[in-house]
């Protein structure tokens, strides 16, 4: 057991799955000699060497394309995009192309690589650098859409999303890169579609992702500590597949449900989670679904108000207390 | 020709016998039987057992013929919409692409992908697009898989005249001469971007040629309705990318006969234009050729009938085909064959 950084434990999953197979390769740009723009790549290049570890033009759309076109014929690629943002400069291959390639041709080919990409705030970029775009991908058909919240998820899902015979979109949170926590020794292999319940309670169901996901946390500790309030966090870890099993267990027992979403209120997976559980365990609930959102607005820079966009600690704590208080 | 109906110089001659006889009746084969599957797919559109839209090259056979000649069996091709000419080049039978277009139980991806996604992995066709551009970049994928595992095949990448002016085309080719990576990319400039003459949206002469010098590519101007020309450029081409001296970019002169898809009659075109390009149709060229070969009547009269015996026999298997069956509606959607996203 040691104690990794997120970022530290982007580059050992990843390394992890090249050791182990060939054919798994990277391209993005400047992830070689340079690292990544967040040093999330940082090394391997060293390790891999130059044919395994490549450097590309500023050319979202060869990027991508070139990984499925490697994919389609037996690479394991990893591509890089840089800011999760600039996935709708490429979102052709993320909307048209991966995802409907295997239904097509009816099986002929599929298409397994992993898109990595820095996503969501918190880190004052402004409203170009710092979205949170879980949810751009999550209503295709086809793809697969992660997004972890601490460095063992880190390296046990990225070996998973690599591992996959599917596409899968990998977000990386950019205000978590830096963030700390116990990795167990030797090789993981994590499950992609099971969340995990990471503090038991049962006043209430907390769901959240990525950043989302400390945040609840914390907000849980100060719900039971000052309020009375026995929240269980719920870290979805991926959206699709999405552990429905764990969701709907969790509020059978609670009967409340709190969604925290970092991306703006407008079609947020959140929403999708409510229905779900309106739609299958409506008997379970003893009040209303709550979501607790970034309003639908651009991220502005300035930090006190990217603060108030994003759900902070305090924000869950008190629309929870006063909706649990009735 | 070029787009003002002059000749225009190409950069491969036909002169010389290289080609040999075998080949060349090959060339005639796939042509004709391009040209008559294709026809045979307007016929029955009219008889609506093909529906939704679909995208003929008449005209434009020489190109794919000559490539499906020119490449080995493993060497990858990505085509677009305008698909038909290039998956039967490769190979495939006519029953599955005609079942296809009918979206019967017998075309080759079963009815699920239709006449815009002809598919056949195991002839090497590895998709049809139809996002203009975006098989470029996936194109060089396939080729920078094959320079890693160094694995012996090339991928040939067709495109139309438009499809230049997409980000993607740039993105592709500036990757692929970085990268030096074993890809033919071939513009197949019949003039028009779906109804507006490409002139009008272009400020060069030659789409792809005049702009393969930006990538520091040699610029490939052909006649794109000679077999023997397209023939001769695709087989160097595809020796240079395989000897691992980086990508080209061709691009072949050729017209449409036809409108750009089935609900357009191709009423833009300025009149007379189509008459000059049908006495320079590809088959006429090269039936003439063969005989300018010596190679006798009966030999070419005996290919044309041949293909009209497969077509028609073809059409009664497709439409004596089930239609897609109602199971496949959630296969494939993901690699374990279902399409759960949820638990
Ligand atoms: C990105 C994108 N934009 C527009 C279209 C609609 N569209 C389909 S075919 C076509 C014209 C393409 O012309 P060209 O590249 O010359 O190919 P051709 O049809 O002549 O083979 C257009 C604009 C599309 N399919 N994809």
């Amino acid at each position: 057991m040691a104690e990794l950084s997120y970022r530290d434990a982007v580059i050992r999953g990843i390394a992890q799955e090249m050791e182990r197979d060939e054919r798994v390769v990277m391209i993005g740009e400047d992830i070689a000699k340079a690292g990544g723009v967040f040093k999330a790549t940082v090394g391997l290049y060293d390790r891999f060497g130059p044919r395994r570890v490549r450097d590309t033009p500023i050319s979202e759309q060869a990027i991508l394309g070139a990984a499925m076109g490697a994919a389609m014929t037996g690479l394991r690629p990893i591509a890089e995009i840089m800011f999760s943002d600039f996935i709708a400069v490429c979102f052709d291959y993320i909307a048209n192309e991966f995802p409907k390639t295997r239904y097509m041709t009816n099986g002929q080919m599929g298409c397994p690589l992993v898109v990595r990409t820095g996503n969501g705030g918190g880190v004052r970029f402004g409203a170009q650098h710092s979205q949170s775009v879980e949810n751009w991908s999550m209503m295709i058909p086809g793809l697969k859409v992660v997004a972890p919240s601490s460095p063992a998820d880190v390296v046990g899902l990225m070996a998973a999303a690599i591992r996959d015979n599917d596409p899968v979109i990998f977000h990386e949170h950019k205000a978590l890169y830096a963030t700390k926590g116990e990795v167990p020794d030797g090789e993981i292999i994590d499950t992609l579609g099971t969340a995990k319940i990471l503090k038991a309670g049962s006043d209430c169901t907390i769901v959240a992702l990525a950043m989302m996901v400390p945040r609840s946390l914390e907000a849980a500790a100060i719900l039971e500590r000052d309020h009375g309030i026995k929240a269980e966090v719920v870290d979805l870890r991926s959206l699709v597949p999405l552990d429905t099993r764990t969701i709907l267990g969790s509020v059978a027992k609670t009967g409340r449900l709190f969604t925290v979403e970092e991306n703006p209120r407008l079609c947020g997976w959140g929403a999708e989670i409510a229905s779900i559980v309106a739609d299958e365990a409506f008997w379970d609930l003893d009040g209303p679904i709550v979501r607790i959102t970034t309003p639908h607005i651009p991220l502005p820079a300035a930090d006190h108000l990217e603060d108030l966009a994003i759900p902070s600690v305090d924000r869950i704590v008190a629309r929870v207390s006063r909706v649990m208080n009735g | 020709m070029n787009r003002k109906g002059g000749t225009t110089a190409v950069t491969v001659q036909s002169a010389n016998d290289d080609i040999g006889i075998e080949k060349r009746l090959e060339l005639y084969r796939l042509q004709v039987e391009i040209r008559d599957c294709e026809k045979r797919a307007y016929d029955l559109f009219m008889q609506n057992l093909i529906k939704g839209t679909s995208h003929l090259s008449l005209g434009q056979e020489a190109i794919a013929a000559a490539f499906g000649v020119a490449m080995e069996k493993n060497d990858k091709s990505f085509c677009t919409y305008r698909g038909h000419a290039h998956t039967l080049a490769r190979g495939v039978g006519m029953e599955k692409m005609l079942g296809e277009l009918m979206l019967r139980d017998v075309g080759l991806m079963r009815g699920k992908g239709g006449s815009m996604h002809l598919t056949s992995v195991e002839h090497g066709v590895m998709g049809s697009y139809a996002i203009i551009g975006a098989h470029l970049p996936i194109a060089c994928g396939s080729a920078w898989r094959a320079q890693y595992l160094g694995e012996p095949d090339v991928a040939v990448c067709f495109f139309g005249d438009g499809t230049t002016n997409i980000g993607a085309f740039h993105e592709a080719l500036n990757f692929a001469a970085i990268w030096k990576l074993p890809v033919v990319f071939v513009c197949e400039n019949n003039l028009y971007m779906e109804y507006t003459p490409i002139h009008e949206v272009i400020p060069v002469e030659n789409p792809a040629g005049d702009r393969a010098g930006a990538y520091g590519l040699e610029k490939i101007v052909i006649d794109g309705n000679d077999a023997d020309v397209v023939f001769r450029t695709a087989r160097a081409a595809i020796e240079k990318a395989r000897a691992g001296e980086g990508p080209s970019l061709i691009e072949a002169l050729t017209y449409r006969h036809s409108g750009h898809s089935r609900a357009d009659p191709a009423k833009y075109r300025p009149s007379g234009e189509l008459e000059k390009w049908l006495e320079r149709d590809p088959l006429k060229i090269y039936r003439a050729r063969l005989e300018e070969h010596g190679v006798a009547g009966d030999t070419i009269a005996a290919i044309e009938a041949e293909s009209k015996r497969k077509v028609d026999e073809a059409t009664e298997v497709c439409k004596a085909s089930p239609p897609a069956p109602v199971e496949l509606l959630t296969t494939d959607v993901y690699a374990d064959g279902g399409w759960a996203w949820r638990n």
